[in-house]
């Protein structure tokens, strides 16, 4: 078993993950397979949609499979596609993703105490997984389920949670690059409304504090602003100073 | 060959952001303010992305006409995912508000 590499204070851990079955832990897999299947489904579209723009983008059908093997990040590689798209370089593509992706950083740390038990490469098949998606179904069985729940079983939940996410993502890739490639007047449906009507519905319920809306409207501003700067790196700009001004208005109302 | 530089780099940073935390298994944690400030990432990130693709469909220069489709169909998906805080009916009601827009003008 992998958690058998264990710092010595962890000792119990050990006895309890070496109790778990081997129907146990399929049971495990199975369940956190199912728990996963709403969001599965709403990213369905998403893959595919992904894997039909990749090739009018810039990307070729075996950069979009292996973008979605070993990248595994559904906004990043929308946008790299955009940047792609606007004859970015591979600089600034892998510099935005960077930034993009910076939120998992949160993610990490939320789960982190959760997870610590479990030996270096448990911790690094959860990091590797660890979209939007696979994280808030993990926090959410975490927080209905108990300790002992957890020490044992928690990597296997997780991995059926995340195995399934992922495969579905191969396959929706595969799907849309061949269905790009049957149907290729496709690209005039607009799909790619698609990806900024799903980014307005991210956005929508983090508006719920003044700082957050002044961070959103510098954002909106200065990304119209800066839309001319050379390489997309209005992006980078503009998301950096609407950060900072949402965290300086956060920290200055807090102060009072 | 540049292609394949530009996934491993991506691949790199993404994994490096979801792994240095817990490598360190909670040895190495934030300061308070840097994740009162991580929380403004995602939103603003969005938002830069968001208001040009919608303002600037077709890259040159700001459509603020009723002319602009996109700018139409993002309005209706604000407006529903406000009422109904769900994400794909937001999706759902923006694509085909985005696709009557387009037939319609």
């Amino acid at each position: 078993m992998m958690s058998e590499a264990q710092a010595p204070d962890n000792c119990c851990v050990i006895d309890e993950s070496q109790n778990i079955s081997g129907s146990e832990i399929l049971q495990e897999i199975l369940s956190g397979s199912r728990a996963t299947l709403p969001m599965v489904v709403g990213a369905i579209p998403f893959g595919i949609i992904f894997g039909t723009l990749a090739e009018q983008s810039g990307l070729s059908p075996f950069g979009a499979i292996a973008m979605s093997i070993f990248v595994f990040a559904g906004s990043s590689q929308f946008i790299a596609l955009g940047l792609l798209a606007a004859g970015t370089g591979p600089l600034i593509i892998i510099a935005t993703t960077f930034i993009v992706n910076l939120r998992h950083l949160l993610y990490s740390a939320a789960i982190v105490d959760d997870v610590k038990h479990l030996s270096g490469p448990w911790r690094a098949v959860i990091a590797f997984g660890l979209t939007d998606e696979a994280f808030a179904t993990i926090v959410d069985k975490i927080r209905k389920s108990d300790d002992a729940w957890r020490l044992r079983s928690v990597q296997w939940f997780y991995l059926g949670s995340f195995g399934t996410m992922y495969g579905n993502w191969i396959l929706c890739t595969i799907i849309g690059i061949t269905l790009g490639e049957l149907v290729p007047e496709m690209s005039n449906w607009g799909l790619d409304f698609a990806m900024s009507a799903t980014f307005i519905g991210m956005v929508l319920p983090y508006l719920n504090t003044r700082p957050m809306m002044a961070c959103v409207l510098v954002a909106g501003a200065m990304s119209l602003g800066t839309a001319d700067m050379p390489h997309k790196l209005g992006l980078m700009v503009s998301a950096l100073s609407a950060v900072a001004v949402g965290l300086s208005y956060h920290l200055m109302s807090r102060r009072k | 060959m540049t292609e394949a530089l530009m996934i491993a780099g991506m691949a790199f940073v993404t994994f490096g952001i979801r792994y240095i935390v817990l490598a360190s298994a909670g040895h190495f944690t934030f300061p308070s303010w840097a994740k009162s400030g991580l929380n403004f990432v995602p939103p603003a990130v969005l938002t830069a992305i968001i208001i040009p693709a919608v303002l600037i469909p077709n890259g040159n220069g700001i459509e603020f006409h009723l002319q602009n489709a996109s700018l139409l169909a993002a309005c209706v998906a604000m407006i529903v995912g406000l009422i109904r805080k769900d994400l794909l009916t937001t999706i759902v009601v923006g694509m085909i508000a985005f696709g009557l827009f387009k037939w319609l003008l």
